[in-house]
């Protein structure tokens, strides 16, 4: 008998800052929802997170940065994904994100932006009904 | 259809990591792929990585593999973290230590939840160890989850077991002593440069040597000394595997060792698909609830009911 589907999600921290309170929360709130969450740790390389992404065949990619740097790697981290052939995971990203860069991130690909003090609910709700359907 | 078998063979990261999921999930499809890896399996040699939460396991499965990296062989792998039992979902951590590793095309990672699986384990993971060593990879890392006394299903799976051990648990070796301590091949004392491992060290040394004293055995486990966040004594583990490896193949072990585990393997494939199929007629047609109605109101017993169960099915 077929178990029920859990959602694979991996909550990466791209980029040199040091402050993972959020993600850290964040991979213990998706975890409280069914999900199995693999969490990466800090300073993760673009090529790093498609690579984990690959391997442990995530469904979804949650970014998180507050150093600024998300104009870079969040397009980054979806250009890999495709060239790597996985266009169908989700990505998702949050931390300290300017509103007038979101247009921007999300013409490159990155499904939705969460800023802070975004109801966490909210964000798990949005990864459930968008997250791909596994063939 | 995607030729998942194939790609596996081919060498394709993604097949392996889909064909791994479909594993988990306990999808049917995966099993016609399986049938034709089976052929390509049983090349790589496997280690087991088993302790308590905290002694350092990832740590040392990280530096472990960047020393089998340096031979040139290649290394799959599974670290195994627990499933809540309350919300079905799990923090897969272990990727933490090991992040150097993530872009090695010679190594393949994957994280795995226990699913409500006991023994340390998760169900699935004697399968995701074929499909790694079908992949292509010399070496398959299996790091359980942290373990207490009785979560031994390692040595079912492992050529090598190792188990590791860290001083400043206080009575680790008293707690420990029953199960897991007879389940190793090498005792890894971690964190050796703490205070209380010169102590350890010669606690499980003397174990070592009771044990030769009670029963006379073929295999000696070694006692080897780590500090695994300063890559200390990891070349000593590399030698003892390999010594351990080397006593496996030289004494017939390791062939026997394999056939038990196509025996278990077996009788346990057997055991899941029978269950499954009888499970499935008696949830179709309500008939479990009405069995489960009667037996609590005690009109049949459950003993009953199972003997009447197995030889209906049987007969049809």
């Amino acid at each position: 008998m077929a178990q029920d589907r859990k959602i694979k999600i991996i909550v990466a921290k791209p980029g040199l800052d040091g402050h993972d309170r959020g993600a850290k929360l964040l991979a213990r709130i998706f975890a409280e929802a069914g999900m199995e969450v693999v969490y990466t740790g800090l300073r993760q390389t673009p090529e790093m997170i498609v690579e984990t992404a690959l391997q442990e065949d995530a469904d979804v990619v949650g970014l998180s940065s507050l150093s600024g740097v998300h104009m870079y790697f969040f397009p980054r981290v979806v250009q890999l994904l495709r060239e790597k052939g996985l266009d169908d995971v989700l990505v998702v990203g949050g931390g300290i994100i300017p509103s007038e860069d979101v247009p921007e991130l999300k013409k490159a690909g990155v499904a939705e932006i969460f800023g802070p003090g975004t109801p966490t609910a909210k964000i798990v709700e949005f990864i459930k009904q968008n997250v791909r359907a596994r063939d | 259809m995607r030729d998942y078998a194939k790609e596996v063979l081919e060498g394709s990261p993604r097949a392996a990591a889909r064909l791994i999921s479909w594993l988990e999930d306990e999808d049917e499809r995966a099993l016609e792929h399986m049938e034709r890896l089976y052929p390509h399996t049983g090349r790589a040699y496997i280690v087991g990585i088993t302790g308590s939460p905290g002694a350092g396991k990832s740590t040392l499965t990280d530096k472990l593999t960047f020393a089998l990296r340096r031979q040139g062989l290649t290394v799959g792998i599974i670290a195994v973290d627990p499933s809540s039992p309350f919300t079905g979902g799990a923090v897969l951590g272990d990727r933490v230590r090991m992040s150097r590793l993530s872009t090695d095309p010679g190594v393949f990672i994957r994280s795995m939840a226990t699913r409500g699986f006991l023994g340390g384990l998760a169900k699935a993971t004697g399968e995701v160890v074929k499909v790694l060593d079908a992949f292509g990879k010399d070496i398959i890392v299996i790091e359980t989850v942290g373990v207490g006394q009785d979560e031994v299903d390692i040595i079912r799976l492992a050529d090598t077991t190792c188990l590791v051990l860290v001083p400043g648990l206080g009575d680790t070796i008293q707690s420990m002593k029953a199960g897991v301590m007879e389940i190793a091949d090498i005792f890894v004392i971690n964190k050796a440069d703490r205070p209380g491992a010169d102590q350890l060290y010669a606690e499980v040394t003397t174990r070592v040597e009771q044990d030769a004293h009670i029963k006379e055995r073929p295999w000696t486990p070694p006692v080897v000394r780590t500090v695994a966040v300063e890559d200390q004594g990891i070349g000593k583990l590399v030698e003892a595997v390999e010594a351990h490896r080397r006593f496996l193949e030289e004494s017939g072990t390791l062939e026997e060792k394999r056939r038990r585990r196509a025996r278990e393997e077996t009788l346990q494939m057997i055991h899941g698909e029978l269950f499954r199929r009888i499970r499935e007629r008696l949830t179709a047609n309500g008939q479990l609830d009405a069995l489960v109605e009667a037996i609590v109101e005690k009109r049949q017993s459950p003993y009953r009911a199972m003997q009447d169960v197995v030889a209906r099915w049987l007969k049809e």
